[in-house]
């Protein structure tokens, strides 16, 4: 198995692990949007939703498992490509401008990845390391989101993951070298629409909840 | 001269370091009478007699061919690798893009990977040290082989020529967030990958160039393309996605670990 190791840990081994890792979260992001958008339906289809997923028992703990050992890889390879990044230009330019390649999304990679991660730990903390006992999962979203800065910061964080995807949507596929005449430019506009959704799907909900409550 | 000659006046803001490893900055020159005709490099020239004139030292950059093909020159002008104008070379610049009055700041390419000399010369060596880890097919000796015996279909001759249009001059390593030479190795694994010469040793090629080039302390990529927009070659991006292949086929599938 040494050879994985090695075949991994070059730069090219570091950038797939974060495409694929990347391209399992985008692929997570849709079905909780999917999931979220129930929501709309009023609290019962909510409920009901919430309930059926988590009958799904072992398969909900296995993912969420696995979830948490892809954030592993991505995060601690992101880190890992920043700190070499930087290093690999010990004096910066004294002046320096964008040729044309690149974007808000890709000049802030590094930054908007760490700001959702600490989003992700605020998150898991609201919705899911809290007493279920008591409350319904219902409840304790009105609660929070009846609280303006908490809309404020979910939006926020919202249009920060928009972003990260931005780059990171079309960033994946020429990582894994699906970079074709053909299909490349509707792999770029579908990653603006990817993004789009995302920030209007989710950042909405928030926002809806804070009104209807 | 033909009407349009005009001279303009500019104020240079050029690198200047004594040697390796010295504290370098940046120094103020006014530049008087530069006709617009001149090439940066000739303007530079002038700067040097002047400069030279007046007992001082004359600013160092490299250059040789001065037609856009060796690939010696290049600096960073005002904050792009090259200067302002696409698909060129620093020596391909002229100063009729810039205007009567404007500052310009001259920078060395900046990595770790490429040291500073002197003013405005770098130490490239680390890209001939890709090269030599597998940037090349191994010849048998023998008779010349006929040209046409191995059949090379026009659209991947084309394909593999625009790869192997790279003068390994630096400035995507120059231009690049991270300072990566992705798209220099890529230009000639993917030149040799898509011609029948290369095949055999595609495998080898790539994991020994990508591996002398972490090893050179180059960073990675993170497809920020500014390598294909500063390129004076134009070279595209799509290099890199057949690199990425390569590496992935190379990698996984291949015998070489």
């Amino acid at each position: 198995m040494n050879w994985l190791f090695r075949t991994l840990r070059t730069s090219i081994g570091k950038k797939l692990m974060m495409a694929v890792t990347g391209l399992c979260f985008i692929c997570f992001l849709i079905v909780h949007l999917i999931g979220n958008l129930t929501i709309y339906g009023g609290k019962d289809l909510f409920i009901s939703y919430v309930e059926h997923l988590h009958a799904l028992g072992p398969i909900i703990t296995v993912a969420e498992w696995g979830l948490l050992t892809l954030a592993l890889i991505h995060v601690a390879t992101g880190l890992t490509l920043f700190y070499q990044n930087l290093r690999a230009r010990p004096l910066r330019y004294k002046t320096s401008k964008w040729a044309g390649g690149r974007s808000i999304g890709s000049a802030t990679m590094p930054y908007t990845g760490v700001l959702i991660l600490g989003f992700v730990i605020l998150h898991l903390f609201n919705f899911h390391f809290v007493d279920k006992e008591n409350a319904s999962i219902f409840q304790i979203i009105t609660t929070a989101f009846a609280n303006p800065a908490y809309v404020i910061i979910y939006v926020a964080a919202i249009v920060v993951v928009a972003i990260h995807v931005s780059h990171g949507f079309w960033s994946l596929f020429q990582t894994i070298g699906a970079n074709h005449p053909k299909y490349m430019p509707i792999v770029q506009t579908l990653g603006l629409l990817v993004s789009l959704v995302f920030g209007i799907g989710f950042g909405l909900i928030p926002v809806y909840i804070s009104i209807m409550v | 001269m033909t009407p349009e000659t005009k001279t303009i006046t500019i104020t240079l803001k050029v690198w200047r370091q004594k040697g390796p490893g010295a504290k370098g900055k940046l120094e103020t020159i006014q530049v008087k009478d530069i006709s617009t005709h001149m090439s940066f490099l000739e303007m530079l020239d002038v700067v040097n007699e002047d400069l030279a004139k007046n007992g001082k030292e004359p600013i160092e950059f490299d250059n040789d061919c001065r037609e856009g093909i060796c690939g010696m020159c290049g600096a960073v002008v005002n904050g792009i690798a090259h200067g302002p104008k696409k698909g060129m070379t620093l020596c391909q610049l002229h100063m009729r893009k810039f205007n009567d009055g404007d500052t310009i700041i001259v920078e060395p390419w900046r990595a770790r990977a490429f040291p500073v000399i002197k003013d405005l010369i770098v130490d490239r060596s680390a890209l001939d040290k890709i090269i030599q880890s597998g940037g090349y097919v191994s010849v048998n000796v023998g008779g010349s082989p006929d040209g046409n015996a191995i059949p090379v279909p026009q659209e991947i001759a084309e394909k593999a020529m625009d790869a192997a249009a790279c003068i390994g001059c630096g400035a995507c390593v120059a231009a690049c967030p991270n300072a990566s030479a992705m798209l220099f190795i890529s230009a000639k694994v993917s030149q040799l990958a898509l011609l029948p010469q290369g095949k055999p040793e595609a495998a080898k090629r790539v994991l020994e160039m990508l591996r002398k080039m972490d090893e050179c302390d180059f960073g990675n990529c993170s497809n920020e393309r500014e390598c294909e927009a500063v390129c004076p070659k134009e070279i595209s991006i799509t290099h890199i996605a057949r690199l990425n292949r390569e590496y992935f086929k190379a990698g996984f599938f291949s015998e070489f670990k």
